[in-house]
């Protein structure tokens, strides 16, 4: 046991919600939360004799994120029924793309923890419909709601490139805040706007030989908590299994597992993958979607800087953490709100100090982004110039910005009003600095005396003429006197 | 009272001489006393058509404007969604089955003021050739209640034959429309794909179904044809109207055709009774006088059309069924202990015979592993079918062939034989194959007096001249005059 080593490999399938407003071949809404069977119509019912019509934004909403996802994007593509009979699919056939995916062939960059970044291969990239939900209610019976069915979806499928639970997470969580800039989908996961499926298994190496165990996939996770939780869950579950049985990897033997997010288990489902037949073959009541060099073109001038890039630039250019860069560029809002700021003069830090320390926990406690919070990207400019040039302090620069939020004044009148300018005229801050002094005679002697004692006196001293100034004086410039008088 | 045609009753309507209701109760009077034999229609609006007529009446006496039927009585399949009353496609799947909506051309007909009094009996879900296989009624010739109608519209051809509609809309799949409009008597249109909206009618095979008229009169088929013919953006594969404009099939139906080449197959007779080439050679002789010429062409692909068509239909039909599972609307059966015996047991208590052995054909061609040598080689026959006609027409302006091999045959002559039926179909499956028009018109009777009809199958949206050359033979002659004795 001790010479066992293993390598950890996971493929993801990830379904992504697209936030149009209609649903993929029908008028209906898109509504979460609605009145089960309020957002349905005979087309998305399945009744007989109706005809979808393809949403065209849908399509450039997944050729969008087919672009940010580095594919190839097919410039003629069609529609395919898969059938398999179940009470949410109301045609027992789902609209899909089976061998024609609107992309192909593209890479992901996920960041690591320790500051890298790792390419993950995307296979493919297409669009489909969502069924509606089945409502296990008590007794004998379940009830369906067809309010999601119809709901365009984007079928993403990597590569098992990624090596760790980690990296899985790191590439969901960089999938949702990329989809997110695009603006395809709201990503939500608390609305099921994510959902993953994550194939495992490991490439165990003992005595000098490798085994594969059986592939695994993890159905329908919709949070990035039970998505890192199951495939450390399934990597340990693996290694005892292999341990027990020996069993590995045989065509046919992949099994399916559900989630138990109370006991934070896997449950077997399905113990050999079935040899499903779904009998695809071209929808003939839609035509092809040809993607001709002018719509392409369009759809790819709506792409933005995506996040993992802006990242790097706020870190490099305005030499920010990566921590902070990482915090800013969460969110696209943010993002562009930093980024304007810094173009309006704030300095990159001051204007990230003031945004991921005071700005940010003030929208969140409004419930809303940095851009809908009432400043203005160029007073918070103007106030990263306050702390800069000295009018004020970091502290009350905190006070006024969220005085901005509550009255919507400007950063200078509102420093006045609250008394918050800073002292530092040399001159009237040199006599209460005397005063101090004079007062704290013993403080002065540790500080004169160079001791182990010294540093702490100086603070004493420093924070007693803060003090007297009721925390306007100008920080650096009492420490200057301060210095002068004491030497 | 004679049983006028559609274009004299409208014409007398609108002009006053007489009523939508005189009319409308006229065709009730004849469903109330012959229909019990006829079997044509499946459901009568006796209170809602009298209604209608009334209120269409009125806005005549008024002097306000009225649509182009302005009041006449018209039927249409049971496979054509309507609002009001069960759609039921003469299956007892759908037997109580009621529609949320009217079909794009239930609306048009209902904007031209058509009268709809009611809905007439087919093969289930339009699967066959006699009518026979309607799981709710039988449905007999007017002009022999010992034979078939033909079908699978075999309920508007009979209906229209014995004056109990003044014209009906049937669907076409395979000849549907054309063979029992020959088997009866009367005109059948097969529009080009894509020329009428197929949303609303309740698909049997999507790339080959297409709705048409059947009427008295040449005239009848193209004043049905302006009323319905047209682009629906609820239909992806109707045509928009700047790539094929849809003329007005009237204006210049009385213009002959000038310099007419017909194109004729002669190696086809081989196929057909001695009566049915008889009565085809004598129609070429009555175009010769107007000046056309016969060209002889080939249609070398011609004998694999059957073989096509029914791995395509089914194919098609095997998914399109596949939402009558008594989950969600139609018949459920009471005997099922969970939700797939819902689905077996439903579907195999509800659904006829050739209906489950088309859905098995079907869902064979489409399995994996069989794909390739069914439904792939099918759809490359059906290229090939499509090129001969496209060649065949660079050197004629129409051809002329038998709709049936046969007039219309006992019933229960061919009910056992599935492939015997099937074949009555093989002048017919070409036209939908290759999406083009085909019209059936009387040209003659057999020695039992049975009604013969004359194929005119026409390039791609040249219904205008179809409908003209159609025009001219009928011009000519006395046949479509004809009506049986009903009494
Ligand atoms: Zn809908």
């Amino acid at each position: 046991m001790s010479d066992l080593q293993y390598k950890v490999v996971v493929g993801l399938e990830i379904h992504v919600q697209l936030c149009t407003k209609s649903k993929m071949f029908c008028g209906c809404a898109v509504e979460f939360g609605a009145e089960p069977n309020s957002r349905v119509c005979p087309v998305c019912l399945g009744m007989p004799g109706v005809l979808p019509v393809m949403n065209r934004l849908a399509v450039e909403y997944a050729i969008l994120a087919g672009l940010a996802l580095n594919c190839r994007i097919a410039r003629r593509t069609k529609w395919d029924r898969k059938s398999y009979y179940y009470p949410d699919l109301p045609k027992n056939y789902q609209i899909s793309q089976y061998d024609l995916p609107l992309s192909a062939e593209g890479y992901i960059e996920i960041p690591l923890d320790d500051g890298r970044t790792k390419k993950i291969r995307i296979t493919r990239a297409h669009l489909e419909e969502d069924a509606g939900k089945n409502l296990h209610a008590e007794g004998n019976y379940s009830q369906v709601d067809l309010n999601r069915t119809g709901t365009p979806l984007l079928e993403i499928v990597t590569e098992p490139d990624m090596s760790s639970a980690a990296e899985v997470r790191a590439l969901a969580v960089e999938l949702q805040r990329i989809v997110r800039y695009l603006g395809v989908s709201e990503a939500d996961m608390q609305k099921g706007h994510m959902r993953f499926e994550p194939n495992v298994n490991l490439i165990i190496t003992r005595g000098g030989r490798q085994y594969k165990t059986p592939i695994v996939e993890v159905k329908n996770l919709n949070s990035f908590r039970s998505l890192e939780r199951s495939v450390e869950y399934e990597i340990g579950r693996q290694i005892d299994e292999f341990l027990e049985t020996g069993r590995t990897l045989e065509i046919g033997n992949k099994s399916t597992r559900g989630w138990d997010d109370v006991r934070e288990i896997t449950v077997l489902q399905r113990e050999k993958e079935e040899a499903h037949d779904y009998r695809y073959f071209p929808d003939p009541d839609l035509v092809p979607v040809e993607v001709d060099e002018a719509w392409l073109a369009e759809i790819q001038s709506r792409l933005c800087e995506l996040p993992l890039a802006r990242q790097r630039r706020f870190a490099e250019e305005y030499g920010l953490s990566a921590y902070d860069a990482g915090v800013l560029t969460a969110e696209r809002e943010t993002a562009d709100f930093f980024d304007q700021a810094v173009r309006a003069g704030g300095e990159p830090k001051r204007v990230c100090n003031l945004l991921t320390q005071v700005g940010m926990k003030l929208a969140n406690e409004k419930g809303g982004g940095i851009a809908r919070l009432g400043p203005s990207t160029q007073a918070v400019a103007e106030l990263a110039k306050m702390i800069d040039d000295g009018t004020v302090n970091a502290t009350a620069a905190g006070t006024i910005f969220a005085e901005m939020v509550a009255t919507g004044k400007n950063p200078a009148a509102l420093a006045d009003e609250l008394n918050l300018v800073q002292k530092s005229d040399a001159g009237e801050l040199e006599a209460m600095v005397d005063e101090v002094l004079a007062a704290n005679a013993e403080a002065v002697a540790d500080v004169r005396s160079g001791g182990k004692k010294a540093g702490k006196a100086r603070g004493f001293l420093l924070g007693q003429v803060m003090q007297r100034t009721k925390g306007q004086a100008n920080p650096k410039v009492v420490s200057e006197i301060l210095g002068k008088k004491l030497g | 009272m004679e049983v006028l045609s559609l274009r004299a009753l409208r014409d007398n309507i609108a002009a006053g001489r007489t009523t939508s209701v005189e009319a409308v109760r006229m065709v009730l009077e004849r469903i109330g006393r012959i229909d019990t034999m006829v079997g044509a229609y499946i459901s009568v609006f006796e209170e809602q058509a009298l209604a209608r007529a009334a209120e269409i009446d009125g806005r005549i006496a008024a002097g306000l404007p009225v649509g182009a039927l302005a009041g006449a009585p018209v039927a249409v399949k049971d496979n054509m969604c309507t609002a009001f009353g069960a759609t039921t496609c003469a299956s007892r799947i759908l037997k109580n089955f009621q529609a949320p909506y009217d079909a794009t051309v239930v609306g048009r007909l209902s904007a031209a003021d058509a009268v709809i009094v009611g809905k007439t009996n087919m093969d289930e879900f339009a699967m066959g050739s006699s009518t026979e296989n309607s799981g709710l009624r039988r449905t007999v010739n007017p002009w022999d209640t010992g034979r078939v109608p033909g079908g699978s519209s075999g309920g508007s051809a009979a209906a229209v034959a014995a004056g109990l509609c003044a014209a009906a809309l049937g669907s076409d799949t395979g000849g549907s429309i054309r063979q029992p409009a020959a088997f009866c008597g009367v005109v059948g249109l097969k529009p080009t794909y894509g020329r009428v909206s197929r949303y609303g009618l309740v698909a049997y095979g999507s790339s080959l179904d297409q709705i048409g008229p059947l009427t008295r009169t040449v005239e009848d088929a193209a004043l049905l044809m302006n009323v319905i013919a047209g682009h629906d953006p609820s239909d992806s594969t109707s045509v928009c109207e700047s790539m094929a404009p849809v003329s007005d099939y009237l204006a210049d139906l009385d213009r002959p055709v000038e310099g007419l080449r017909i194109g004729v197959v002669s190696s086809l007779n081989a196929g057909a009774d001695p009566a049915v080439v008889k009565a085809l050679d004598e129609a070429l002789a009555v175009y010769r006088p107007l000046g056309a010429e016969l060209i002889e062409v080939e249609l070398p692909h011609f004998d694999y059309a059957i073989a096509a068509y029914y791995v395509i239909a089914t194919a098609e039909a095997s998914s399109n069924l596949a939402r009558y599972d008594g989950v969600h609307y139609g018949h459920r059966s009471k005997q099922a202990e969970d939700y797939v015996a819902v689905y077996s047991k439903s579907r195999a208590e509800a659904l006829g015979q050739e209906v489950k052995r088309r859905i098995m054909l079907g869902t064979y061609a489409l399995s994996s592993g069989y794909y390739d040598a069914y439904y792939l080689k099918a759809l490359k026959v059906r290229n090939l079918i499509r090129t001969d006609l496209v060649s065949a027409f660079e050197r004629c302006d129409c051809i002329i062939m038998p709709v049936a091999p046969t007039t219309a045959f006992n019933i229960g002559e061919k009910t056992d034989d599935p492939l015997q039926m099937y074949l009555s179909d093989i002048y017919t499956i070409s036209a939908n194959l290759a999406g083009i028009p085909g019209i059936s018109i009387p040209c003659g009777f057999d020695g039992r007096g049975m009604p013969i009809g004359m194929q005119i199958l026409s390039p791609a949206f040249s219904e205008d001249r179809l409908l003209r050359i159609a025009r001219m033979y009928e011009r000519q002659t006395q046949w479509h005059q004809r009506r049986p004795d009903m009494g």
